[in-house]
């Protein structure tokens, strides 16, 4: 009570020493953008800035070896009508959302694990989860590739066991070798925020739950799962956001059957040299994040009004 | 296996409970009745919450085992146990909007989202919280969401209902207002209420019966008046209110009177109850502050001693004084009324004297 009252005084100092430290003890408003104002700047800068150039760009066209900067929306059309395009958009999407779903599936039980089964040295359980993600993530898509290869681990050894003649082609340079290998690389990502969330919960709502009926299942259902919900929900966007748009592990693992958005941009901006068609997918893949987000936002928030 | 006591509607036979090495429940039993506002009393750390997570089914007991309603409990988790609790913490659902949360329980009853509808409702009502139902755990005061952890629990009809220090967080003033609702709420729904508490006032104002717990054992389980009026051990006398001491020597036995020699009183008789005692047996004598007796003059009648006022403190409806009497080191501690000033003047390191009605002094067992 002493603390306020002193701090209400020197507060409002004596007339004018500052305004401006007036303003901002009054208003907690202008405070909290003052304490955003370095990530603001850092964002506008790095985010904004960028966007608006690209934005700009995506309404020019290619000539020749420079832009025709007359605004047309010939790229938006064209990328709408060749059904290239659209094919790899759906493609990166749905690679990207399984990817994102079996991450969350598989990276959920070991955040429970270490946040309801381990009591001591919690921290060096996550450490040692994440120790393999210590490793340059181009060294992890080759390690795929080594264990998914035609003559790599799981061929050779089924092939040694008499199971199969011929190597299983569909391991390697397939969609669901990108998913398999995004899964693994993105898994640390993915135990973080729901450890984080798992963490949070209060034993005592479990034991609650416990006492007015619920066996383990329920008591999963209707409390650990909505409570941990902010953790899943921002392990999938960590997830789903870069992976859509990901060129690295499809240009290694994919094959042509596995190609995403992200090559197809990253050829606009490199060989074709169509810095104007390159912008226009970013832009719609963009777009289309977005808009999937919403709707993942809206789901998950109607779900859980219901379950409660 | 003994036979359980036919009135007990939980009993507690021979329970032991070990965390590792360490024992936090040293060989309990007891018996509750049905009904019964039972409290368990103890200083921080003697094992109330885990005796009571016992009984919900959170802990297990190490060895013996505990019946209620004539069923052995040992078998039973604790979602199938006809025993709902009152957390600490309240433990309020944040995801839950009141109304949410008091029918959390239901689930299993498969009722009309109407008659759940009322039921919540009917509690709303007995927790005196009608407007409430819409609002989140975060809305909450203090005693608001107790309320609502105690609704949550009265709406499933528990045969027992275990509270652990349900008051502990509130102030003063709604912590006696929230001790008569629950004593009100108790006789209104007449269910047997296990109590948790580490405040001997709450404990006596609540209670049918108590239990006063140290160190994983229970000292005495009496009711209030009993227990406040005649401790049976030092322990005992010394944890519920204030006491005087003082150790004491058998002189003679006559009849059923017996007449001890008190380092600090004198000569002293009181009755001799059930004891079996000779000449030279050391006893320790108790008396409650307020049923010494203090004046300037020498009283007429009845046993008394003279002593030094040491200090007083005024209190306004009393007055504490502290008395030093011959052959004892601490002062005597007097409580009496300001209806008329006892003694002429507060001031100290004057004699008074100080008497005592026969009945007001406690034997104690342990010498
Ligand atoms: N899970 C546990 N593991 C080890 N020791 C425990 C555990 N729970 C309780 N204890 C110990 O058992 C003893 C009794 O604990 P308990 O929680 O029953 O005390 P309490 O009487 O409820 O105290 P308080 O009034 O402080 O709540 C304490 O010494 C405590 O340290
Ligand atoms: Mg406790």
């Amino acid at each position: 009570m002493t603390d306020t009252s002193t701090l209400s005084e020197t507060g409002t100092p004596s007339k004018g020493a500052s305004h401006l430290s007036r303003y901002f003890y009054k208003s907690p408003l202008s405070r909290g953008y003052g304490l955003l104002s370095p990530t603001l700047l850092l964002m506008t800068l790095g985010i904004v800035v960028p966007v608006c150039i690209l934005l700009v760009m995506s309404f020019w066209t290619r000539q020749g070896f420079g832009f025709d900067t007359t605004f047309t929306t010939a790229n938006y059309v064209k990328a709408f009508d060749q059904p290239i395009y659209m094919a790899l958009m759906k493609r990166s999407l749905y690679v990207s959302a399984w990817a994102t779903i079996s991450t969350v599936l598989l990276a959920y039980p070991m955040a429970y694990y270490v946040a309801f089964h381990v009591h001591k040295n919690k921290m060096m359980w996550i450490v040692l989860m994440t120790l393999p993600f210590w490793t340059s993530y181009l060294l992890r898509v080759f390690a795929w590739k080594v264990v998914l290869g035609y003559e790599g681990v799981i061929n050779s050894f089924l092939m040694g066991m008499g199971v199969i003649d011929a190597p299983l082609e569909f391991l390697l340079y397939s969609p669901t070798a990108v998913i398999v290998t995004l899964t693994h690389a993105w898994a640390a990502f993915a135990i973080l925020p729901m450890y984080v969330s798992l963490e949070k919960i209060d034993k005592s709502l479990l034991e609650a739950a416990t006492d007015l009926g619920d066996g383990p299942i329920w008591r999963f259902i209707r409390i650990t799962l909505p409570l941990s919900m902010p953790g899943i929900i921002s392990a999938s966007f960590l997830i789903f956001i870069p992976t859509t748009g990901d060129y690295i592990t499809p240009a290694l693992l994919g094959g042509p059957d596995g190609m995403m958005i992200g090559n197809l941009i990253q050829l606009q901006f490199g060989a074709v040299n169509n810095w104007p068609m390159g912008a226009s997918l970013s832009i719609i893949l963009m777009l289309f994040i977005a808009s999937i987000g919403l709707v993942f936002l809206f789901l998950t928030k109607l779900a859980r009004e219901r379950i409660s | 296996m003994t036979m359980t006591n036919k009135d007990a509607f939980i009993s507690i036979q021979n329970v032991d409970k070990y965390f590792g090495k360490f024992q936090a429940i040293d060989k309990i039993s007891m018996d509750i009745g049905h009904g019964e506002f039972f409290s368990l009393l103890g200083s921080s750390g003697c094992g109330k919450t885990t005796l009571l997570r016992m009984l919900a089914g959170f802990e297990t007991p190490t060895n013996g085992e505990i019946y209620i309603d004539g069923q052995p409990m040992s078998e039973v988790p604790p979602h199938y146990r006809p025993v709902n609790m009152v957390f600490q913490s309240y433990a309020i659902f944040p995801h839950l909007n009141v109304r949410d949360n008091i029918a959390y329980g239901l689930r299993k009853q498969r009722l009309s989202k109407m008659k759940k509808y009322e039921m919540v409702d009917e509690m709303l009502d007995l927790i005196k919280l009608p407007e409430y139902g819409d609002r989140k755990a975060h809305e909450l005061s203090g005693g608001q969401r107790q309320r609502i952890a105690l609704a949550r629990a009265l709406i499933l009809k528990p045969k027992v209902l275990l509270l652990d220090e349900p008051l502990g967080a509130l102030d003063k003033q709604l912590r006696e207002q929230m001790q008569l609702e629950l004593r009100a709420l108790q006789r209104t729904v007449g269910i047997t209420f296990v109590f948790v508490t580490h405040d001997q006032e709450e404990a006596l104002t609540l209670s049918d019966r108590i239990a006063v717990m140290s160190g994983g054992t229970v000292l005495q389980t009496d009711t209030p008046t009993g227990l406040y009026e005649m401790p049976q051990n030092r322990e005992v006398a010394a944890f519920i209110g204030t006491m005087n001491f003082f150790e004491a020597m058998v002189d003679r036995v006559e009849g059923d009177t017996l007449v001890l020699d008190a380092k600090g009183l004198g000569k002293v008789s009181t009755t001799k109850g059930q004891r079996t005692t000779t000449k030279g047996d050391r006893f320790e004598l108790a008396i409650r502050p307020e049923k010494l007796k203090i004046s300037d003059t020498k009283p007429t009648t009845g046993a008394c001693v003279e002593g030094t006022l040491e200090n007083a403190a005024y209190l306004g409806e009393r007055s504490h004084y502290y008395v030093r009497v011959d052959g004892q080191d601490t002062p005597v501690a007097v409580s009496a009324q300001n209806q008329k000033r006892v003694i002429s003047s507060d001031q100290n390191a004057h004699s008074v004297w100080l008497t005592w009605d026969d009945d007001a002094l406690v034997l104690l067992n342990d010498a």
